[in-house]
């Protein structure tokens, strides 16, 4: 293949990438700009997204659209509500003390794990796609799900963008961030902000999770990759900015796609794992991240 | 002198005490009335099972072949007389916990021998603690690694052909009907790069030539990014892919296809075992090739056996779970736990064999074996032994997709897999 093609094929395996890295990363780095919580469990409730969207396809007669479409709203909503009960039943009882938070969603994830595992059994299930329009190009052919995965993820992404600056909650969310316990003083009810940022993070890797499904199947131990990934571009972003977050999944997701199409994944892998601990070593707070005080 | 309190010699009075107590426990009947010639305790065998991890809808299958072996061969009065169990430990598909459960399996327990394992990486994990163990261990796993020599005298693979005699076989077919300019896909472990070097050697002898080789991480999930690197003048695909990605794989190549020219298309079933090849973005298949180890969709010339194997397992003539349409079997590989069940079988009668002190007379009897014939035993067909690789070859098929069934159009010999022994453990100590 030509130099032309294969570069333009390796930028869009690597906008798909980074449009549904951004997604899931966005929920890492929500969580613990706002509640200072590593969540480990993230993987796992993109792994829920994917394993309930299988369901829901399942379940839904008619065509795989319309089930898909339910899947993308009712997904999130259970995966959310789930995470929050998780944050009320186990992280707020530990006040969110970092190494506690650290261990108890390491066990979170393999409750969610062993349950996907019971419920859903070990094998990897297909989701069909809600539309199955490919792109025939001179070179190559592509699907045009994959391009419409990344115009989905960039709505989202701007609803959470439109959601944190101009909206109450959104407000109440940066409040909290600013300083818990002066949010607290203004009557602001922090518990209740923290469920509900625990939910957004967990529903946002879901979304990610019933975007990618028809593209990648579920399978209970699909979180690993994710996790990783979106801790690389965390770390690299700035924990808890999620400008900076967007523009390291775009670097990671692109330079992933390029560099794997054109020499190997797993040289993409250590590259970018290079990247993380020049980042920690010579920028500790991620490039737009704050300096802490 | 030191007076002696213990006499070290019998005294008249203790001698007649003695019988006259022995006397009266056998007038009171504590003896056994008869002692058996020999247990008819059940017999129990180990299975190294993949229930959870990336071999999951194998495990599924085997063990559902194994158990219905299982029922065949007790109520045939199981081996030697003794009723049979077979004991499923899941391995997760990982190495390490490979090596626990042969552990497990044969200390806890106390199984006669393990069988059953089928990914090659567990086999590489597990075999030496087998070895060290000194429990016979028959693999199902179609690596080279038997019959290579990298295993001990404790691991034998008489159920399934390996990977070396199966594209040996096969190489000259491809290349006289498909092309000679090969490009491969594998799985970057043991197991693919069995294919990776075989398949290559073997093309070779015919005259044709690989002029790709793209490795693929065996926990990859997208693989769209590595279809570029197919030179365009590629007249063969070879694909051989495993794992829970194993549709997306053949989806995203039927992508990048598309309504454009492709080069013909062979495969292993491996890229598609458990899954339906009626599936939807799987119509580009249709045409293509695949190396079957026994035909999933019943063939017009099936024997009486196959039938009564597919009916044994709970399998429908299209290669689905009789219960569930959409539960597809893994049929190409699964034939091997029903056939190593057979051969336990017979080395067990053969050796005579009454508990763990005779694993050794296993398998010596087994080596001692030379081939099986096509039978219930051996429903996917007759097989050569091997006693010192410890390895069988048997027939394997080349079907193509039509209308989405698979359709064979070629079945090697026997002799077209064979090869020189590389080993030959019976010269190791036990």
């Amino acid at each position: 293949m030509d130099f032309g093609p294969f570069l333009l094929l390796a930028l869009m395996e690597g906008l798909v990438t980074a449009a549904v890295l951004a997604l899931t990363a966005s929920g890492l780095s929500l969580v613990f700009g706002i509640m200072r919580v590593v969540n480990v469990a993230h993987g796992a409730f993109f792994m829920l997204g994917a394993v309930l969207a299988w369901f829901v396809a399942e379940w839904l007669p008619g065509p795989p659209a319309l089930a898909f479409a339910a899947a993308l709203v009712f997904c999130p909503l259970v995966v959310g509500a789930i995470a929050a009960i998780a944050d009320m039943a186990v992280l707020k009882r530990l006040n969110y003390e970092p190494e506690a938070t650290i261990v108890a969603t390491i066990g979170l994830l393999y409750i969610l794990e062993q349950a996907a595992l019971s419920l859903f059994g070990p094998d990897a299930r297909p989701v069909e796609a809600p539309f199955s329009f490919r792109l025939q190009l001179p070179w190559f052919g592509y699907s045009g799900y994959k391009l419409a995965v990344v115009v989905a993820a960039a709505l989202v992404l701007l609803g959470v963008w439109l959601i944190l600056k101009h909206s109450r909650a959104g407000l109440l969310m940066r409040a909290t961030q600013e300083d818990r316990d002066t949010a607290r003083a203004f009557g602001i009810n922090v518990d209740r902000v923290y469920a509900g940022v625990f939910a957004m993070g967990a529903g946002l890797a879901a979304i990610a999770a019933v975007l990618i499904v028809p593209i990648s199947q579920a399978h209970y131990l699909m979180g690993g990759d994710p996790l990783l990934l979106s801790f690389i571009v965390v770390i690299i972003g700035g924990l808890g900015s999620l400008r900076g977050t967007l523009v390291a999944a775009l670097l990671i997701g692109l330079s992933d796609g390029v560099i794997s199409t054109f020499f190997a994944p797993t040289l993409a892998k250590i590259i970018a794992t290079l990247v993380v601990a020049l980042v920690l070593v010579f920028r500790p707070q991620g490039l737009f991240g704050k300096r802490a005080a | 002198m030191t007076k002696r309190w213990i006499s070290t010699t019998p005294t008249r009075r203790s001698v007649l005490q003695g019988i006259a107590g022995a006397g009266a426990l056998v007038a009171a009947g504590v003896t056994p009335r008869f002692v058996q010639a020999q247990s008819s305790a059940p017999l129990k065998l180990g299975f190294q099972l993949h229930r959870t991890g990336i071999g999951a809808s194998y495990g599924r299958w085997y063990e559902r072949t194994a158990s219905a072996a299982l029922k065949v061969l007790n109520e045939a009065g199981g081996i030697n007389g003794r009723p049979v169990e077979i004991v499923f430990e899941d391995d997760g598909t990982d190495p390490k916990r490979g090596a626990e459960v042969v552990e497990k399996l044969t200390t806890q327990a106390g199984c006669d021998l393990i069988f059953g394992t089928l990914f090659s990486h567990v086999v590489m994990g597990s075999a030496p603690r087998a070895g060290e163990l000194r429990v016979p261990y028959l693999v199902c796993s179609e690596g080279h690694h038997v019959a290579s020599g990298a295993l001990n005298r404790w691991a034998l693979q008489p159920g399934i052909t390996d990977v070396k005699s199966q594209v040996q076989a096969m190489a000259p077919w491809v290349t006289a009907n498909l092309g000679k300019k090969v490009t491969m896909v594998f799985p970057d472990y043991a197991f693919g790069h069995d294919h990776r070097d075989f398949f290559t050697a073997a093309v070779a002898a015919q005259g044709g030539e690989v002029i790709k080789h793209i490795a693929i991480p065996p926990t990859e999930t997208s693989f769209t990014r590595y279809l570029p690197q197919i030179p365009t003048e590629t007249e063969v695909l070879y694909h051989v892919m495993v794992g829970p990605a194993v549709l997306t794989f053949v989806k995203e190549l039927g992508e990048f296809y598309g309504s454009g020219a492709r080069p013909e298309i062979f495969g292993f079933i491996d890229s598609l075992e458990a899954v339906d090849i009626a599936s939807p973005g799987l119509e580009f298949l249709d045409g293509t090739h695949f190396w079957e180890g026994h035909p999933r969709y019943k063939q017009q010339d099936a024997s009486e056996h196959e039938a009564f194997y597919r009916a044994a397992v709970g399998v429908d003539d299209s290669g689905a779970s009789v219960s569930d349409g959409k539960d597809i079997a893994t049929y190409a590989h699964m034939f091997s736990a029903w056939e190593t069940l057979f051969v336990i079988k017979a080395a067990m009668e053969a050796a005579g064999y009454q508990g763990p002190a005779d694993r050794q007379k296993v398998v010596e009897a087994i080596e001692a074996m030379t081939g099986f014939d096509e039978g219930r035993e051996h429903p996917q067909g007759a097989k050569t032994f091997n006693g010192k690789t410890h390895q069988a070859f048997g027939h394997q098929s080349i079907s193509r997709v039509e209308g989405g069934r698979l359709l064979r159009v070629h079945q090697t010999a026997i002799e077209d897999g064979l090869y020189p022994d590389e080993v030959d453990y019976t010269t190791q100590s036990f």
